[in-house]
Protein backbone atom coordinates (compact mmCIF):
# COMPACT_ATOMS: atom_id res chain seq x y z
CA UNK A 1 0.00 0.00 0.00
CA UNK A 2 1.49 3.31 -1.05
CA UNK A 3 0.65 6.02 1.43
CA UNK A 4 2.85 8.92 0.46
CA UNK A 5 2.70 10.51 -2.97
CA UNK A 6 4.97 8.99 -5.61
CA UNK A 7 8.49 10.29 -5.95
CA UNK A 8 8.92 12.49 -8.97
CA UNK A 9 10.85 11.58 -12.08
CA UNK A 10 13.41 14.29 -12.68
CA UNK A 11 14.73 15.11 -16.11
CA UNK A 12 17.92 16.99 -16.83
CA UNK A 13 20.30 17.41 -19.76
CA UNK A 14 23.75 16.85 -18.25
CA UNK A 15 25.62 17.45 -21.50
CA UNK A 16 24.74 18.53 -25.01
CA UNK A 17 24.21 14.91 -26.09
CA UNK A 18 22.47 13.49 -23.06
CA UNK A 19 19.04 13.28 -21.47
CA UNK A 20 18.98 11.99 -17.89
CA UNK A 21 15.90 10.74 -16.05
CA UNK A 22 16.09 9.71 -12.40
CA UNK A 23 13.50 8.21 -10.09
CA UNK A 24 13.38 6.37 -6.78
CA UNK A 25 11.40 3.17 -6.28
CA UNK A 26 10.22 1.57 -3.04
CA UNK A 27 11.36 -1.83 -4.24
CA UNK A 28 14.68 -3.68 -4.40
CA UNK A 29 16.85 -3.51 -7.51
CA UNK A 30 16.17 -7.02 -8.75
CA UNK A 31 12.44 -6.35 -8.91
CA UNK A 32 12.91 -3.06 -10.79
CA UNK A 33 15.09 -4.96 -13.24
CA UNK A 34 12.42 -7.64 -13.57
CA UNK A 35 9.71 -5.03 -14.26
CA UNK A 36 12.00 -3.41 -16.83
CA UNK A 37 12.85 -6.58 -18.74
CA UNK A 38 9.79 -8.86 -18.59
CA UNK A 39 7.45 -8.44 -21.61
CA UNK A 40 4.14 -8.94 -19.72
CA UNK A 41 5.27 -6.37 -17.16
CA UNK A 42 6.66 -3.81 -19.63
CA UNK A 43 3.28 -3.99 -21.35
CA UNK A 44 1.68 -2.63 -18.20
CA UNK A 45 3.80 0.49 -17.69
CA UNK A 46 5.47 1.52 -20.93
CA UNK A 47 2.30 3.09 -22.42
CA UNK A 48 2.45 5.94 -19.85
CA UNK A 49 -1.38 6.18 -19.98
CA UNK A 50 -1.13 7.49 -23.54
CA UNK A 51 -2.38 4.41 -25.37
CA UNK A 52 -2.04 0.66 -25.53
CA UNK A 53 1.12 -1.42 -25.86
CA UNK A 54 0.58 -3.84 -28.75
CA UNK A 55 3.97 -5.53 -28.91
CA UNK A 56 6.85 -6.17 -26.54
CA UNK A 57 9.67 -8.37 -27.77
CA UNK A 58 12.65 -8.87 -25.49
CA UNK A 59 15.57 -11.17 -26.27
CA UNK A 60 17.57 -10.47 -23.13
CA UNK A 61 21.12 -11.41 -24.05
CA UNK A 62 24.00 -9.34 -25.32
CA UNK A 63 23.41 -8.87 -29.03
CA UNK A 64 19.73 -9.78 -28.60
CA UNK A 65 17.06 -7.49 -30.03
CA UNK A 66 14.12 -5.72 -28.46
CA UNK A 67 11.10 -4.03 -29.99
CA UNK A 68 8.17 -2.14 -28.42
CA UNK A 69 5.10 -0.91 -30.30
CA UNK A 70 2.17 1.06 -28.97
CA UNK A 71 -0.97 2.57 -30.43
CA UNK A 72 -1.54 5.99 -28.96
CA UNK A 73 -5.01 7.22 -28.00
CA UNK A 74 -5.18 9.23 -31.23
CA UNK A 75 -4.65 6.03 -33.24
CA UNK A 76 -1.06 6.70 -34.19
CA UNK A 77 1.25 3.69 -33.99
CA UNK A 78 4.74 4.26 -32.66
CA UNK A 79 7.53 1.72 -32.55
CA UNK A 80 10.99 1.57 -31.05
CA UNK A 81 13.61 -1.12 -31.37
CA UNK A 82 17.22 -1.78 -30.51
CA UNK A 83 19.77 -4.21 -29.24
CA UNK A 84 21.07 -5.24 -25.84
CA UNK A 85 24.67 -4.10 -25.49
CA UNK A 86 25.42 -4.85 -21.86
CA UNK A 87 23.45 -6.74 -19.22
CA UNK A 88 24.20 -6.92 -15.51
CA UNK A 89 21.00 -8.28 -13.90
CA UNK A 90 19.72 -6.04 -11.14
CA UNK A 91 22.35 -3.40 -11.80
CA UNK A 92 22.84 -2.16 -15.29
CA UNK A 93 21.32 -2.45 -18.73
CA UNK A 94 22.74 -0.80 -21.83
CA UNK A 95 20.71 -0.83 -25.02
CA UNK A 96 20.63 0.91 -28.34
CA UNK A 97 17.32 2.49 -29.31
CA UNK A 98 15.89 3.68 -32.60
CA UNK A 99 12.57 5.45 -33.02
CA UNK A 100 10.83 3.95 -36.04
CA UNK A 101 9.25 7.25 -37.06
CA UNK A 102 12.46 9.17 -37.67
CA UNK A 103 12.01 11.92 -40.25
CA UNK A 104 13.25 11.30 -43.80
CA UNK A 105 16.93 11.94 -44.12
CA UNK A 106 17.75 11.04 -40.52
CA UNK A 107 19.61 7.73 -40.47
CA UNK A 108 19.21 5.24 -37.65
CA UNK A 109 22.81 5.85 -36.78
CA UNK A 110 22.21 9.59 -36.49
CA UNK A 111 18.82 9.41 -34.83
CA UNK A 112 19.48 6.51 -32.51
CA UNK A 113 20.46 6.66 -28.87
CA UNK A 114 22.36 4.52 -26.40
CA UNK A 115 20.38 4.10 -23.21
CA UNK A 116 21.97 3.13 -19.92
CA UNK A 117 19.79 2.09 -17.01
CA UNK A 118 21.65 2.03 -13.70
CA UNK A 119 20.08 0.73 -10.50
CA UNK A 120 21.54 1.52 -7.08
CA UNK A 121 20.38 0.80 -3.52
CA UNK A 122 18.98 3.78 -1.65
CA UNK A 123 19.84 2.28 1.72
CA UNK A 124 16.24 1.92 2.83
CA UNK A 125 15.41 -1.11 0.73
CA UNK A 126 14.60 1.06 -2.24
CA UNK A 127 16.22 1.65 -5.60
CA UNK A 128 17.46 4.73 -7.38
CA UNK A 129 17.03 4.28 -11.12
CA UNK A 130 18.92 6.52 -13.52
CA UNK A 131 18.25 6.34 -17.22
CA UNK A 132 20.85 8.08 -19.36
CA UNK A 133 19.81 8.56 -22.97
CA UNK A 134 22.82 9.45 -25.09
CA UNK A 135 22.51 10.70 -28.63
CA UNK A 136 25.33 10.59 -31.16
CA UNK A 137 25.62 14.38 -31.30
CA UNK A 138 23.90 17.53 -30.16
CA UNK A 139 22.26 17.84 -33.58
CA UNK A 140 21.05 14.30 -33.23
CA UNK A 141 19.63 15.00 -29.79
CA UNK A 142 17.83 18.04 -31.17
CA UNK A 143 16.46 15.90 -34.01
CA UNK A 144 15.14 13.36 -31.52
CA UNK A 145 13.57 16.06 -29.46
CA UNK A 146 12.16 17.79 -32.54
CA UNK A 147 10.65 14.55 -33.85
CA UNK A 148 8.67 14.28 -30.64
CA UNK A 149 7.24 17.75 -30.93
CA UNK A 150 4.21 18.90 -32.79
CA UNK A 151 5.36 22.33 -33.73
CA UNK A 152 8.25 24.51 -34.48
CA UNK A 153 10.99 23.54 -32.10
CA UNK A 154 13.66 24.39 -34.61
CA UNK A 155 12.10 27.82 -35.12
CA UNK A 156 12.18 28.35 -31.40
CA UNK A 157 15.81 27.28 -31.17
CA UNK A 158 16.78 29.54 -34.05
CA UNK A 159 15.02 32.41 -32.39
CA UNK A 160 16.75 31.75 -29.11
CA UNK A 161 20.09 31.55 -30.80
CA UNK A 162 19.49 34.82 -32.59
CA UNK A 163 18.49 36.41 -29.30
CA UNK A 164 21.59 35.07 -27.61
CA UNK A 165 23.81 36.36 -30.36
CA UNK A 166 22.24 39.79 -30.17
CA UNK A 167 23.20 39.87 -26.50
CA UNK A 168 26.77 38.87 -27.23
CA UNK B 1 28.75 15.42 -10.23
CA UNK B 2 30.87 17.35 -12.71
CA UNK B 3 28.89 19.19 -15.31
CA UNK B 4 29.96 20.15 -18.77
CA UNK B 5 29.62 23.80 -19.68
CA UNK B 6 26.06 24.26 -20.82
CA UNK B 7 25.77 27.93 -21.45
CA UNK B 8 26.10 27.68 -25.21
CA UNK B 9 23.19 25.33 -25.49
CA UNK B 10 19.75 26.80 -25.03
CA UNK B 11 18.28 23.39 -24.43
CA UNK B 12 20.54 22.55 -21.55
CA UNK B 13 20.23 26.00 -20.10
CA UNK B 14 16.48 25.75 -20.06
CA UNK B 15 16.13 22.09 -19.14
CA UNK B 16 18.17 22.09 -15.92
CA UNK B 17 15.62 21.33 -13.18
CA UNK B 18 16.41 24.32 -10.95
CA UNK B 19 16.40 26.69 -13.90
CA UNK B 20 13.01 25.36 -14.94
CA UNK B 21 11.75 26.29 -11.48
CA UNK B 22 13.09 29.80 -11.98
CA UNK B 23 11.42 30.00 -15.39
CA UNK B 24 8.16 28.78 -13.88
CA UNK B 25 8.39 31.50 -11.23
CA UNK B 26 9.13 34.13 -13.87
CA UNK B 27 6.12 32.93 -15.82
CA UNK B 28 4.15 34.54 -12.99
CA UNK B 29 5.70 37.93 -13.77
CA UNK B 30 8.87 39.94 -13.26
CA UNK B 31 10.96 39.09 -10.24
CA UNK B 32 14.01 40.49 -8.49
CA UNK B 33 16.72 38.05 -7.43
CA UNK B 34 15.57 38.24 -3.82
CA UNK B 35 12.00 37.38 -4.78
CA UNK B 36 13.30 34.20 -6.40
CA UNK B 37 15.48 33.42 -3.39
CA UNK B 38 12.38 33.54 -1.16
CA UNK B 39 10.06 31.82 -3.59
CA UNK B 40 12.34 28.89 -4.34
CA UNK B 41 14.25 28.67 -1.07
CA UNK B 42 17.58 28.63 -2.93
CA UNK B 43 20.64 30.64 -1.90
CA UNK B 44 21.19 33.94 -3.69
CA UNK B 45 24.51 33.00 -5.37
CA UNK B 46 22.85 29.94 -6.95
CA UNK B 47 19.90 31.95 -8.17
CA UNK B 48 22.23 34.57 -9.65
CA UNK B 49 24.31 31.90 -11.33
CA UNK B 50 21.23 30.31 -12.93
CA UNK B 51 19.93 33.69 -14.03
CA UNK B 52 23.25 34.42 -15.69
CA UNK B 53 23.05 31.19 -17.67
CA UNK B 54 19.47 31.92 -18.67
CA UNK B 55 20.46 35.42 -19.82
CA UNK B 56 23.35 34.08 -21.86
CA UNK B 57 21.04 31.95 -23.97
CA UNK B 58 18.43 34.69 -24.22
CA UNK B 59 15.85 32.92 -22.10
CA UNK B 60 15.38 35.84 -19.70
CA UNK B 61 15.79 39.59 -19.97
CA UNK B 62 16.77 41.98 -17.22
CA UNK B 63 16.00 45.64 -16.61
CA UNK B 64 17.07 48.15 -13.99
CA UNK B 65 14.40 49.41 -11.62
CA UNK B 66 16.04 51.88 -9.29
CA UNK B 67 18.55 49.82 -7.38
CA UNK B 68 16.94 46.54 -8.27
CA UNK B 69 17.36 44.41 -11.33
CA UNK B 70 14.16 42.77 -12.50
CA UNK B 71 14.15 39.59 -14.52
CA UNK B 72 11.48 38.45 -16.90
CA UNK B 73 10.87 35.63 -19.33
CA UNK B 74 11.93 36.31 -22.85
CA UNK B 75 8.64 35.62 -24.53
CA UNK B 76 7.34 32.70 -26.47
CA UNK B 77 10.68 31.59 -27.89
CA UNK B 78 11.20 29.53 -24.82
CA UNK B 79 7.90 27.82 -24.50
CA UNK B 80 8.31 24.90 -26.92
CA UNK B 81 11.51 23.77 -25.19
CA UNK B 82 9.97 24.08 -21.79
CA UNK B 83 6.86 22.24 -22.94
CA UNK B 84 8.87 19.42 -24.48
CA UNK B 85 10.93 18.86 -21.37
CA UNK B 86 7.82 18.84 -19.23
CA UNK B 87 6.03 16.44 -21.56
CA UNK B 88 8.99 14.08 -21.67
CA UNK B 89 9.37 14.20 -17.91
CA UNK B 90 5.64 13.62 -17.54
CA UNK B 91 5.75 10.57 -19.82
CA UNK B 92 8.44 8.99 -17.69
CA UNK B 93 6.66 9.99 -14.47
CA UNK B 94 3.54 8.17 -15.60
CA UNK B 95 5.53 5.12 -16.66
CA UNK B 96 7.21 4.99 -13.28
CA UNK B 97 3.93 5.50 -11.41
CA UNK B 98 2.50 2.54 -13.34
CA UNK B 99 5.65 0.58 -12.56
CA UNK B 100 5.07 1.21 -8.83
CA UNK B 101 1.90 -0.87 -9.09
CA UNK B 102 3.76 -3.66 -10.85
CA UNK B 103 6.52 -3.54 -8.23
CA UNK B 104 4.04 -3.70 -5.35
CA UNK B 105 2.67 -6.90 -6.87
CA UNK B 106 6.12 -8.38 -7.36
CA UNK B 107 7.00 -7.58 -3.76
CA UNK B 108 3.82 -9.20 -2.45
CA UNK B 109 4.40 -12.25 -4.60
CA UNK B 110 7.96 -12.56 -3.35
CA UNK B 111 6.90 -12.20 0.30
CA UNK B 112 4.20 -14.79 -0.32
CA UNK B 113 6.73 -17.20 -1.79
CA UNK B 114 9.00 -16.71 1.22
CA UNK B 115 6.27 -17.60 3.70
CA UNK B 116 5.31 -20.78 1.90
CA UNK B 117 7.34 -23.76 3.03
Amino acid sequence: MTVSSSPRAILSLPTDEEILVTREFAAPRHLVFEAWTTPELVERWWHANRGRVTLVEIDLRVGGKWRYVMVADDGMEVGFHGEYLEIVPGERLVTSEVYEGLPDGVSEEMGGTTNTLTLTDTGSGGTLATLLIKATSKDSRDAIIASGMELGLQDALDLLEATAQSLG
Amino acid sequence: MARAATTTDAFNAVAEPRRREILDALAGGERAVNDLVHELGVAQPQVSKHLRVLREVGAVDVREDGRRRLYRLNGAALKPIHDWVKEYEQTWSERFDLMDVVLDELKEKEEGDDSVE
